[in-house]
């Protein structure tokens, strides 16, 4: 049953990146393409763990963390950029 | 003014600070021996001593019961809010009425208006985009706005008051 | 992959996990290419993908616990991790929206002036 639901999961993610690849491209503010990547890494990081449990592997686990954690400081330091015009003080 | 470096202050500022990133680190190796154990603790200690002095005031937490039925109550709104916003999206996007709205802050502590503002944002439409600490006021974004009032008073009956008898 | 040696009822848990939650992050995903303003936007993306994400992850706790004799704890760890960051980033993008004086739909209700 799991062999059967993970490439549809994995096909509902790939259209949920592309939607996010259409918010990047078409974004009207640079705002909207900031929160296009956040939400493009968030996505990546459930399809890396589908992989990871289709090949059966359990060793992706250190990858999806460092996504979570670079789009985290990424997205933060994106906004802090365009607030105060510098991303440290 | 420093603490000197024979007191407790000195080398475990934050002692329920130390011990959850001494958890943290045997959950992130994923296994349990006494060296793990070691290590988790040695970095427990050296990193808060290391950083304490870039932190703000410490929060103190007066009552932990409360706080795992905020959480409790906290994970099923969650799901709540999941689904209110999944049926607006696919709704359509006409009969949307956004708005903002100012939700004054009774709580003072930065830690627990932290708390108070993720909480805004994971819950039921709303989305808190500004805090104003002058007029201690949040800015909350509704992706539908219809009763202002009524939202406000939810929120403060749902989540402030338990995070007042919390932290206060 | 070998999930021939699992529990019915545990692999059909865990097939509802990964199912939900990535019909959830979907919708998320459509919000925010469908809904008009950015203020909107924001609401997709905060909430529906970080339960959606959560949710796989928490299937894949589940199948990586059966398979090796004993818990698999690390997907927990990624899974409070983005339900604590999601506000924060939220709040963050927000601030920096409205910095840049962005205009919500013309029908959006008290826009702050500043």
């Amino acid at each position: 049953m799991i062999a059967l639901v993970i490439p549809i999961a994995m096909t509902l993610f790939a259209i949920a990146v592309l939607l996010n690849l259409y918010r990047l491209a078409t974004g009207p503010d640079i705002v909207d393409r900031i929160l296009a990547l956040d939400t493009l890494m968030i996505n990546s990081i459930a399809l890396i763990v589908l992989a990871d449990i289709r090949m059966g592997l359990d060793v992706l686990f250190e990858l999806a963390l460092l996504i979570a954690l670079m789009g985290f400081v990424g997205t933060v330091a994106m906004s802090k950029y365009l607030l105060r015009g510098d991303v440290i003080e | 003014m420093t603490p000197s470096w024979r007191s407790r202050q000195f080398w475990l500022p934050h002692p329920l600070f130390s011990l959850f990133l001494a958890l943290l680190w045997l959950l992130m190796v994923n296994e349990f021996s006494v060296a793990h154990a070691l290590l988790g603790l040695t970095l427990g200690v050296v990193i808060p001593l290391v950083t304490h002095a870039f932190w703000a005031e410490q929060a103190r937490i007066r009552r932990p019961l409360p706080l795992l039925r905020y959480v409790l109550v906290l994970l099923l709104d969650i799901l709540r809010s999941n689904l209110v916003v999944a049926l607006r999206i696919l709704g359509p996007a006409r009969q949307l009425e956004p708005g903002f709205f100012t939700y004054p802050l009774a709580l003072d502590d930065d830690f627990a208006i932290t708390i108070l503002a993720s909480t805004i944002s994971l819950t039921p439409g709303t989305v808190s985009i500004h805090h104003d600490a002058e007029a201690n006021t949040l800015l909350v974004h509704a992706l539908h706005l219809e009763n202002e009032i009524e939202t406000i008073a939810e929120i403060h009956r749902r989540y402030e008051r338990p995070l007042q008898e919390i932290f206060q | 992959m070998n999930s021939l040696d699992m529990p019915w009822a545990l692999q059909l848990v865990i097939a509802l996990f990964l199912l939900g939650g990535a019909v959830v992050a979907l919708i998320g995903s459509w919000g925010l290419a469908k809904l008009p303003d950015f203020y909107t936007r924001l609401h997709g993306p905060t909430k529906a993908s970080t339960l959606g994400v959560g949710c796989t992850l928490i299937g894949s706790l589940l199948f990586f616990s059966h398979q090796q004799d004993g818990v698999s704890v690390q997907e927990a760890l990624v899974t409070i991790f983005l339900f604590a960051t999601a506000p924060v980033s939220a709040h963050m993008m927000g601030k920096a929206a409205l910095r840049r004086r962005l205009r919500g739909v013309a029908r959006t209700r008290h826009m702050p002036e500043e």
